[in-house]
C-alpha cells in the first residue's frame, strides 16, 4: 500500500469575529500560503480537493460552493466536500489516494461561527425527535458530562483547571491562538461557574477562520522536495446519538479508532486532541492511554481557539509541524464531532525516512 | 398540506393504529449575516448610484458584483473598476408563472446582463420593452429609482430598458475591454 504523507499545513489566526469577510476571503490567504509551502500555484497542481464546512454555522446555504472560488477551478478540478470537520475531508482524500485515483490532495476546512449563536446552532445536529426540539445546547450537554465525571470521582475541578492553565500557557507559543497567557489553576477555580460545573475557561472560545493541509504519496512528496510526515494510521468511529445510552465518562469510539490506527505501536511524543471542554481532554488522554511522557496539546489545543470544521484538521497539522520541526518523532492527532465527543477520528503521524 | 396544518406546534400526526408518525419541530436560528468585504464595498457604491466591478490581476476579467476572488484563477481581486449602467443582453427568459410574494406581474423578463466594462453578467429585470422582441446582444440601460430612495441594494435600478444602439455580436458579448 502506498505510504501517504502530509507536506503542508497552514491556518488563519483564530479570531472572535472575522468581520465582513466572506468564505472566500477567509480561505484564500490560507490556501495561498499552503500552495507556497509546497511550491505549487493552485489547486490545478494537486489531483484532488476536499473541504469540510457546515452551512449552519454562518447561516448561508451552499456556502461551501462559494469556497470553491478560492481554488482556481478552471479548467475543472476533482473536488468533494464533507459537511463535517475537514479531518474527515482528509480521511476521504486518503481513501482517494489509496484507491489509486490520486497521488496528491488539498484539504481545507473553514468556519465562520460568529454570525450565529454557536451552542444553539449545534443543538440542531442532535437527533431530530428527542433532543433537537428541546434545543439542548452543546455547552449544557458538556456540562452534564463533566458533572458525571465529577460525581463519580473520575476527575476534580482542579484537574479541569489544570488543563485550562496548561492550554493558556502553551498557547503563548502559538501565534494563531485566540486565548493565551499565564493563568494559574487557582485563578481559574476562582472564576464563577458558567453552566455548572463548567466555568467559561473550561469551554473553548467561538472562533472564525480556516486551515489547510496538502497530502501526497511519499513519492510525490519527495518529488516536491519538501519535508513531510507520514500518516502511518488513521481510523474513525462513532457512537449512538442517544446521549443516555452512552458512557459519557469514557470515549469508547476513540479507544476503538486508536486501536485500529495503531496508536500504541510506538512511543507517542506529542498528542493534539480536539477537546472543546477541559474535562474532555482528560477523557481523551485516558482513552488514548497517553503516558506523562507525551506532550498534550503543545499548541494550546482548541481551548485556545476553536475553528469549527477546521480544528480537527488543525490538530493533524499541529502534529505535522512538531514532526517536521524535529520536536517529535511520532505523534497522535485526534478530531471530534457531535455532542460530548460522539464521533472521533484518530491519526498517527511519523517522521518520514530521509529521501 | 392538510397534514401540516394538523401538526401545529406540540401536536403529532398519528396513523390508524394510533402510532405517532410525525411531529412538528420548527427550527428558528438568528444570524448576523455579512455580505463579504468585497460585496460590502460594492453595496456602498450602489448606494451612491455607481456600479463597480473587480478585475482579476491574472486573467483581467472584471467581475460584477464582485466577491473578492476570481473564481477561474483562484486569486484575490483587489482593483476596483467603475462600470457603466449600459449593458448587453447575454441571455434572457420570459417568466409567465406568478411567483408567491413577488409583486411583479407576469409575463416579465429576467436577463443575464453584461455591463459595459465587465466580462461577467449579473441578473436583473428588463421592462419598457416588447417581450417578443428581446434578443441576445441587445443593448440596454438601467432605469434608476429616484435618488432619495437609493439603498444598499441592486434594486436601486428598477429595471433595464432597450436603448437605440447597434447589437453586440454574440461572440463579442463580455469579451470587450478585457485588456482595458
Amino acid at each position: 500500500m502506498k505510504q501517504i504523507a502530509i507536506v503542508a499545513y497552514q491556518q488563519t489566526d483564530c479570531v472572535a469575529d472575522a468581520g465582513a469577510a466572506n468564505e472566500v476571503e477567509i480561505i484564500m490567504p490560507v490556501l495561498k500560503r499552503t500552495f507556497a509551502q509546497v511550491g505549487i500555484t493552485n489547486a490545478q497542481d494537486v489531483d484532488f480537493v476536499c473541504s469540510g464546512s457546515c452551512d449552519y454555522l454562518q447561516g448561508a446555504a451552499f456556502s461551501f460552493v462559494l469556497g470553491v472560488d478560492a481554488l482556481g477551478a478552471v479548467p475543472p478540478i476533482k473536488e468533494s466536500h464533507v459537511e463535517m470537520d475537514a479531518a474527515w475531508a482528509l480521511y476521504e482524500s486518503i481513501l482517494k489516494i489509496r484507491m489509486g485515483h490520486a497521488d496528491s490532495a488539498l484539504i481545507y476546512g473553514f468556519g465562520k461561527s460568529s454570525p450565529g449563536e454557536l451552542p444553539i446552532v449545534l443543538s440542531q445536529q442532535l437527533d431530530p425527535y428527542y433532543l433537537a426540539p428541546l434545543w439542548v445546547d452543546s455547552v449544557s450537554l458538556a456540562a452534564l458530562q463533566a458533572r458525571m465525571m465529577l460525581d463519580q470521582g473520575l476527575i476534580t475541578e482542579r484537574d479541569m483547571a489544570e488543563v485550562v492553565s496548561r492550554s493558556r500557557r502553551n498557547a503563548r507559543g502559538n501565534p494563531h491562538a485566540q486565548l493565551a497567557g499565564d493563568v494559574s489553576p487557582e485563578a481559574v477555580l476562582k472564576e464563577p461557574t458558567y453552566v455548572s460545573p463548567l466555568r467559561r475557561a473550561d469551554c473553548c472560545p467561538v472562533s472564525d477562520g480556516a486551515a489547510a493541509v496538502v497530502i501526497a504519496t511519499v513519492e510525490q512528496a519527495r518529488a516536491w522536495g519538501v519535508p513531510y510526515a507520514v500518516i502511518s494510521g488513521i481510523d474513525h468511529c462513532i457512537e449512538t446519538h442517544h446521549i443516555g445510552m452512552r458512557d459519557l465518562t469514557d470515549s469508547v469510539s476513540t479507544r476503538k479508532a486508536a486501536s485500529n490506527a495503531g496508536v500504541q505501536k510506538g512511543p507517542i511524543d506529542v498528542a493534539e486532541l480536539y477537546a472543546p471542554f477541559s474535562h474532555q481532554e482528560i477523557i481523551l488522554s485516558r482513552a488514548l492511554e497517553l503516558k506523562n511522557t507525551t506532550a498534550v496539546n503543545p499548541s494550546g489545543g482548541v481551548l485556545a481557539g476553536n475553528l469549527m470544521m477546521a480544528s480537527g484538521l488543525s490538530r493533524i497539522g499541529e502534529v505535522f509541524n512538531r514532526i517536521v520541526g524535529g520536536e517529535a518523532g511520532r505523534g497522535v492527532a485526534h478530531a471530534t464531532s457531535g455532542p460530548c465527543l460522539q464521533h472521533n477520528l484518530v491519526a498517527v503521524l511519523e517522521k518520514g525516512e530521509k529521501a | 398540506m392538510s397534514d401540516q396544518k394538523a401538526m401545529s406546534k406540540g401536536e403529532a400526526k398519528y396513523n390508524e393504529q394510533g402510532e405517532v408518525i410525525g411531529i412538528k419541530a420548527p427550527v428558528y436560528l438568528n444570524y448576523n449575516f455579512t455580505a463579504g468585504a468585497a460585496a460590502a464595498r460594492f453595496l456602498l457604491q450602489v448606494k451612491k448610484g455607481v456600479l463597480t466591478g473587480q478585475r482579476c490581476p491574472r486573467c483581467k476579467q472584471v467581475y460584477v458584483p464582485p466577491r473578492g476572488a476570481c473564481a477561474a484563477c483562484g486569486v484575490a481581486t483587489v482593483e476596483e473598476v467603475r462600470l457603466s449602467d449600459k449593458a448587453t443582453v447575454q441571455s434572457f427568459t420570459i417568466v409567465s408563472i406568478p411567483i408567491p410574494n413577488n409583486p411583479i406581474q407576469p409575463p416579465y423578463i429576467i436577463a443575464n446582463l453584461v455591463p459595459d466594462g465587465a466580462n461577467i453578467s449579473f441578473i436583473h429585470l428588463m421592462s419598457e420593452c416588447v417581450n417578443e422582441d428581446v434578443h441576445i446582444g441587445q443593448r440596454v440601460q438601467g432605469v434608476w429609482k429616484p435618488e432619495a430612495e437609493w439603498d444598499y441594494a441592486m434594486d436601486n435600478i428598477k429595471y433595464f430598458k432597450p436603448i437605440d444602439e447597434p447589437d453586440v455580436p454574440v461572440d463579442k458579448i463580455g469579451k470587450t475591454d478585457r485588456e482595458g
